[in-house]
């Protein structure tokens, strides 16, 4: 008998990265008003959810919990993971989260973990590799120190077995196998699985899924140590970026090769 | 003065031109210290000194590179302990930011990734969503943890070099407890080609080179650059996924970036906007990469960038 698995998934309410994006207001924040369930995200979803069906599923006493913090509308993507197949969903929302840099969020995120159960609050909490917003990518690993935890991350496989994870690693200059003993927090990265998309049943069979609300009350952290207010950095000024102009266009002549080096040697980037 | 601590992994036989730049930095902001991890060899040694480090930091563990970042972030947290530093700056590779994040956490820090510049008062310079908008951002702690971004400033020597001391700080005794271990280590065949992150120039392909990389690589070597690619021609197989620019990759500011057979996607465009010049070949005239390219030919690679080649080794005789 396999044993059962408890996993956090972080999910996060982003501005869709087809589209422009904005900063807004005086704390310089990204604009959420069109949001969805961040991409990167569904690969952990997805990593969660093959885990627990080699053993049996939900039905077997395996959890896959989505959790995100946010304003309102993010409640949205708690939503669209329960549709995917979450068991179900954390929605941690809080006027005086907002503004929040990456010391805060992940100290936010730590007490709701920690608030989902007393020592062992989870075997596993999964990541995606980054948000597709913020793109600083410290949240995983503050919220592993915070909890005192080992983190893997850019995980691009995942096995576990005995209490303890196997993962592979590929970087620039060498593949890693890594090892690490639960609980621990995992960022897996696109290359790990092809996410399932949600199907009718799944749409249907998350209506009846429970998701709980908590506040900082609930989790037991004080206003002050959040939030704009809260945070250890703070954003003083921002400006768009003029857009790129296109420069000269040429279509192919038989010569282009030779214009193409004559603009490079004009540029002096030869 | 501010007291500044530049962390050096591993730094073998010459420093990387990105352990330079935050050499060079860190000089413009204070008094520089170096926590170094690894063996320092003699002539790395010699290069923090003409640097102006006038204090290095080494762990009293050699195993830090046996477990994911966690004891590199406890030996980087006694080192600016002890070097009562005001601001940390790391590199700004996957690694070093999650070292700076737990080094973030164990000091109280603000930590501020992605930093192209910064002012002598601290405040940083970076650029956000995708290179769409640039922002000032400053730690509201007394201490600040910087990653910065390779190609932020020129390196430079110091004007009279310095004979640093060598401290070894003391790890504390938990500092690998709770840490990921590596059990095993792939190394992946070497490349003469500079790295993709730091290069000066890129040559990337994508959906339109069809499988054979061979004219990019060929132009690529005559100039120097890195070979970069989209995330359709990684996910096709046809080049490793760490050569990978854009959003699910990795992000580039060289000097130069010549965009071949990809049309240019936001997917793509958030990892190279911020390139000084973009130079893109495409055979569709309506692919959105032509909107930002300085230098744009319509046309089909397999021809413009073999042309191109033999110019460049025709102008260098």
């Amino acid at each position: 008998m396999e044993e059962t698995l408890k996993i956090i998934v972080l999910v996060k309410h982003v501005p869709d990265a087809q589209f422009d994006r904005h900063l807004t207001g005086e704390a310089n924040a990204v604009d959420r008003s069109e949001s969805i369930l961040s991409e990167l995200d569904e690969y952990a979803l997805e990593a969660a959810l093959q885990l627990i069906e080699a053993r049996g599923g939900e039905a077997a006493g395996n959890k896959v919990i989505a959790l995100s913090m946010g304003p309102a509308g993010a409640v949205n993507a708690v939503k669209k993971s329960l549709q995917i197949g979450a068991t179900e969903g954390v929605h941690l929302s809080d006027e005086a989260l907002a503004g929040s840099d990456a010391a805060a969020t992940s100290l936010a995120l730590a007490a709701a973990i920690r608030h989902l159960g007393a020592d062992v609050p989870a075997d596993l909490i999964l990541t995606g590799m980054a948000s597709t917003d913020g793109e600083t990518s410290l949240v995983p690993a503050q919220l592993a120190e915070r909890l005192g935890l080992p983190q893997v991350t850019f995980a691009a496989s995942l096995e576990i077995d005995a209490g303890k994870l196997t993962a592979r690693r590929d970087g620039d200059t060498h593949a890693d196998t890594i090892e690490a003993d639960l609980p621990a927090v995992v960022s897996v990265t696109d290359q790990i699985n092809d996410p399932r998309y949600p199907n009718f049943k799944g749409i249907m069979a998350a209506k009846k899924k429970t998701i709980t609300t908590l506040n900082l009350a609930d989790i037991g952290v004080d206003a002050a140590h959040v939030g704009r207010s809260g945070s250890w950095t703070d954003v003083q000024t921002a400006e768009a970026r003029p857009p790129r102009t296109a420069g000269t266009i040429i279509t192919d002549e038989g010569d282009a090769g030779i214009q193409l080096v004559e603009f490079l040697a004009a540029q002096k980037l030869l | 003065m501010a007291k500044v601590l530049v962390f050096i992994d591993n730094p073998g036989q010459a420093l990387t031109k990105t352990s330079l730049e935050l050499l060079t930095i860190a000089r413009s902001l204070g008094e520089t210290a170096a926590a170094v991890n690894g063996e320092l060899q003699d002539e790395a040694a010699a290069t923090l000194a003409a640097y102006g480090a006038v204090t290095l930091y080494r762990p009293s563990a050699a195993d830090l590179d046996d477990y994911l970042v966690g004891p590199k972030a406890a030996f980087l947290a006694a080192a600016a302990g002890a070097a009562g530093a005001n601001v940390i700056l790391t590199e700004n590779s996957a690694e070093g930011k999650e070292i700076a994040a737990r080094l973030g956490i164990r000091l109280g820090a603000g930590v501020i990734t992605d930093v192209v510049a910064v002012d002598p008062g601290g405040t940083a310079h970076k650029s956000v969503l995708a290179g769409s908008y640039t922002t000032t951002a400053k730690a509201t702690t007394p201490v600040s943890v910087l990653t910065v971004k390779s190609n932020s400033v020129t390196p430079a020597p110091a004007v009279s070099a310095t004979a640093p001391d060598s401290v070894t700080v003391q790890l504390p005794a938990d500092a690998t407890a709770a840490a990921a271990r590596i059990t095993a280590r792939v190394d992946k065949p070497a490349s003469e080609r500079p790295d993709l992150a730091e290069a000066r120039i890129v040559v990337a392909g994508g959906r339109g080179v069809d499988g054979d990389f061979g004219p990019l690589e060929d132009l690529a070597d005559a100039l120097g650059a890195a070979i970069g690619a989209s995330r359709a021609a990684t996910d096709a197989g046809w080049i490793g996924h760490d050569a990978q620019v854009g959003q699910t990759g990795k992000t580039v500011s060289p000097q130069l970036y010549i965009s071949a057979g990809i049309s240019g996607a936001i997917q793509q465009k958030s990892g190279m906007q911020t390139a000084k010049v973009i130079v893109a070949v495409n055979k569709d005239a309506e692919s959105p990469i032509f909107e930002i390219a300085d230098f744009g030919v319509v046309g089909d690679l397999f021809h413009v960038l073999p042309q191109a080649t033999a110019e460049i080794k025709k102008r260098r005789g």
